[in-house]
C-alpha cells in the first residue's frame, strides 16, 4: 500500500511550491537574474519530462530529443521571421511540425532496437541539425534573432518576466500532469508493459508499434512545446540547440533525478542548472567537477536522485 | 579530372582515419558491450600530446611515438579507473558516464592547454607535393596518412585473425563467461583491448592534428561520425568498420567538394554555398538511416563473419 507521505513527495511537493513563489522573491529581493536563469531551467525540466514519458516509462532511449527543441524554435522563429507573430499561429504549427518530425522518424527508428535505437535517433537528430545549418535565409549557422516574441493578443504578455515565467511553469505542470494521467492510463500502462516485455505484450495481441509510435508522437510534442519557449525566452534560434550534447544534457537530467518516475526530470534538470551556474562562479571549469559527479552517479547512484531519495525514506 | 582524382584520395584518406577512430570503437563495443562516447576525448588527448611532445623533444616522429605512449597509457589508466566498473551495466548508464569524461577531458584541456587551439607544424619533409602520377602532385603528408593507415588497418587485422592474442579477442567477442571459464585473464585483455582502442584513436588524433588545428571539442563531430560507421558496418566488426569508413569518408569529402557546384545549378551561388555543406553532412547519416532501416544489423553484422 502506497502512502501518500514520503521523501520524495515531499520533496516534489516542495520543489512545486518553491517554483511557484520563486517570482515573489526575485521580487522581494532584487535578484532578476534568478528569475531568468529559472525561466530556463523550467523550460528544460519541461523537456526533460517529454524525454523521461518515452525513456522512463516507455523504455525507448532517444539520443536525438534535443531535436524538437530545435523544431519547436525555429517554428517560432521562421514564423515571426515572416511576420507571423501571432503566439496562437505559432504554438500550434511548432505542436504540429514536432509531431510530424516524430511520426517520421519514430516510424523508422521503431524499427530497431537497443543501441541501434540510440543511434538511428541520433542519426535523425543529427540531420535536423544540419538542415538548420543549410538554411541560408534564416542564419544558417549563425542562428536567427528573434525581435518579437509571440504575440497572445492581449492575454498574456511574453515579454513580461514574471507572466512568461508562469506560463512556462504552467505548461510543464500541466504536462506532468499529462505523462501522470497517460502513465496511469490503460494506454500507458501497455506502454510501460511493452517496456518490460515486448514479446509478451504482442503475444496478448497489442499492436507493440502502434503504441510505442503514439508514446513517441506525444513527447515529441511536448518537448517541441518547451523549444517554442525556449526561443521566446532567449530571443534567439541557432542549430546548436540540436547539437548531439544537448541530447545528451537532456538525458543526463532525467537520469540524475531519476528515470521513471514523474517528477525525477524536474528534479534532475533543477539540480543540473543549478550545478553549472553555482559551479561557473565558483570555477571557471565547472567541467572538472560536473563530469566526475556525473560519473559517481552513475556508478553509485542507482534511479538517480529520486531513487536514493526512495531508497532513503525506506531506511 | 585533377581535382576528382585528387578529392578521391582526400575522401580515403578521411575515411582511414575515421576507421582508426572506428575499429577502437567496434572492438570495445564488440567485445566488452560498451558504448564509448569518450573516444572522441581520447581523438582530442592524441592531438594535444602530440602538439606537446613535438614542441618539447623539437623531433617530429619522436614527439609522435611519445604521444602514442601516453594515448595508450592513457586509455589503459582510464579503463583501470572508470569503465572497467561499467561492464555489464545498461548501455544508458554508459552514455551518461562516458558523457561525464568528455565534459571532465574538455575542462581538463583547457585548464592545461588554456582555451585557444595548438597548432602542430609540420616538418619540411612532410609537405612537400609528391607526384604520384605523372602529373599529379599530392601533398606528402596527406599521402604519409593514408599509408600508415592502410598499414595500421592490415596490422589490426593480421593481429585480430592470426595471433593468439586476437583469438583471445574474438572468443571474448563471442562469449566472455566461456572464455573466462576456460582461465583467459578477462580483466587483462579487456584492458589491453581498450588501451589499443585508444591509441588507435590517439593516432587518427595526432595524424588529423597539423591539417586541422588542435581544439577543445574536437573529437565529438567525429566521434559520431566515427559511430555513424560502427553502425553502417556492422557493431563488432573490424571489415564492416574499415568499408563504411572509406564509403563514409568518400561520401563526406567528395559531397563537399563537388555539391556546391551542383547545387550552384539550381540554387543562387550564397543559398548553395550555405547548403551544400549541410547537405553533404545530412548525406551520411541518411546513409545509416536507409541501413538501419532496411539492415537494422548494419552491413556486415559481427555475429555471421
Amino acid at each position: 500500500m502506497k502512502t501518500l507521505f514520503n521523501v520524495r513527495n515531499a520533496v516534489s511537493a516542495l520543489l512545486v511550491a518553491g517554483l511557484v513563489l520563486l517570482p515573489l522573491y526575485s521580487q522581494l529581493s532584487g535578484n532578476i537574474f534568478i528569475l531568468t536563469l529559472f525561466t530556463r531551467i523550467v523550460i528544460l525540466a519541461l523537456a526533460a519530462a517529454s524525454l523521461n514519458l518515452i525513456m522512463g516509462y516507455g523504455g525507448m532511449i532517444s539520443f536525438g530529443h534535443a531535436a524538437y527543441l530545435g523544431i519547436g524554435g525555429y517554428a517560432v522563429g521562421i514564423l515571426a521571421q515572416e511576420g507571423f507573430g501571432s503566439g496562437f499561429l505559432q504554438f500550434p504549427v511548432a505542436l504540429a511540425a514536432s509531431a510530424l518530425f516524430a511520426l517520421v522518424i519514430g516510424a523508422l527508428s521503431l524499427r530497431t532496437r537497443g543501441v541501434y535505437f540510440i543511434m538511428i535517433t541520433l542519426a535523425f537528430a543529427q540531420m535536423a541539425y544540419y538542415v538548420a545549418s543549410g538554411l541560408a535565409r534564416y542564419g544558417g549557422d549563425d542562428g536567427l534573432t528573434i525581435y518579437k516574441r509571440s504575440d497572445f493578443a492581449g492575454l498574456i504578455n511574453l515579454s513580461n518576466r514574471v507572466q512568461f515565467y508562469y506560463l512556462c511553469l504552467v505548461c510543464l505542470l500541466a504536462v506532468l500532469f499529462l505523462i501522470w494521467r497517460i502513465v496511469n492510463s490503460r494506454f500507458g500502462l501497455v506502454v510501460q508493459g511493452l517496456r518490460s516485455n515486448e514479446q509478451r505484450m504482442q503475444a496478448i495481441g497489442f499492436p507493440a508499434k502502434r503504441y510505442k509510435l503514439v508514446c513517441f508522437i506525444i513527447a515529441g510534442m511536448m518537448c517541441g512545446l518547451a523549444g517554442a519557449l525556449l526561443a521566446n525566452n532567449t530571443d534567439f534560434i541557432s542549430p546548436s540547440i540540436m547539437y548531439w550534447t544537448r541530447s545528451g544534457d537532456l538525458m543526463v537530467m532525467v537520469i540524475l533525478g531519476g528515470m521513471g518516475s514523474l517528477f525525477g526530470p524536474v528534479v534532475g534538470a533543477v539540480v543540473y542548472l543549478l550545478l553549472e551556474e553555482l559551479l561557473s562562479q565558483f570555477t571557471e571549469y565547472s567541467g572538472l567537477i560536473m563530469g566526475p559527479l556525473l560519473l559517481l552517479v552513475v556508478l553509485f547512484g542507482r534511479g538517480g536522485i529520486m531513487g536514493m531519495l526512495g531508497r532513503f525514506s525506506r531506511g | 579530372m585533377l581535382l576528382v582524382i585528387e578529392q578521391i584520395l582526400n575522401g580515403l584518406q578521411f575515411g582511414l582515419l575515421l576507421f582508426l577512430l572506428a575499429a577502437g570503437l567496434t572492438l570495445v563495443f564488440g567485445i566488452m558491450d560498451l558504448v564509448n562516447l569518450a573516444h572522441g576525448s581520447l581523438y582530442m588527448m592524441g592531438a594535444y600530446f602530440a602538439a606537446t611532445f613535438v614542441a618539447w623533444t623539437g623531433s617530429f616522429v619522436l614527439g609522435i611515438v611519445l604521444a602514442l605512449g601516453a594515448s595508450l597509457l592513457l586509455g589503459i589508466v582510464l579503463e583501470f579507473v572508470v569503465l572497467r566498473h561499467l561492464y555489464g551495466r545498461d548501455h544508458l548508464d554508459h552514455v551518461l558516464a562516458t558523457f561525464g569524461l568528455i565534459l571532465f577531458f574538455n575542462e581538463a584541456v583547457r585548464w592545461i592547454w588554456g582555451p585557444a587551439g595548438l597548432a602542430l607544424p609540420l616538418p619540411s619533409w612532410l609537405t612537400v607535393p609528391v607526384q604520384i602520377i605523372p602529373g599529379i602532385y599530392y601533398p606528402a603528408y596527406r599521402l604519409a596518412i593514408i599509408v600508415v593507415a592502410l598499414a595500421v588497418a592490415l596490422l589490426l587485422y593480421v593481429g585480430v585473425m592470426r595471433t593468439r592474442v586476437g583469438m583471445l579477442i574474438r572468443a571474448g567477442a563471442s562469449n566472455r563467461e566461456m572464455i573466462g571459464a576456460l582461465g583467459i585473464n578477462i580483466k587483462l585483455l579487456y584492458t589491453l583491448v581498450f588501451g589499443l582502442g585508444a591509441a588507435l584513436a590517439g593516432l587518427a588524433g595526432l595524424m588529423q592534428a597539423p591539417i586541422l588545428t588542435v581544439q577543445i571539442g574536437m573529437g565529438e563531430n567525429i566521434l559520431i561520425l566515427a559511430f555513424v560507421v560502427i553502425v553502417i558496418g556492422g557493431i563488432g566488426s573490424i571489415r564492416g568498420a574499415f568499408l563504411a569508413a572509406i564509403f563514409v569518408g568518400l561520401i563526406d569529402t567528395l559531397g563537399r567538394a563537388f555539391l556546391p557546384n551542383l547545387l550552384r545549378q539550381v540554387l543562387s551561388g550564397a543559398a548553395a554555398s550555405t547548403a551544400a555543406p549541410a547537405l553533404s553532412s545530412m548525406l551520411i547519416y541518411l546513409l545509416m538511416a536507409i541501413v538501419l532501416v532496411v539492415r537494422p544489423e548494419g552491413l556486415f553484422p559481427a555475429s555471421k563473419r
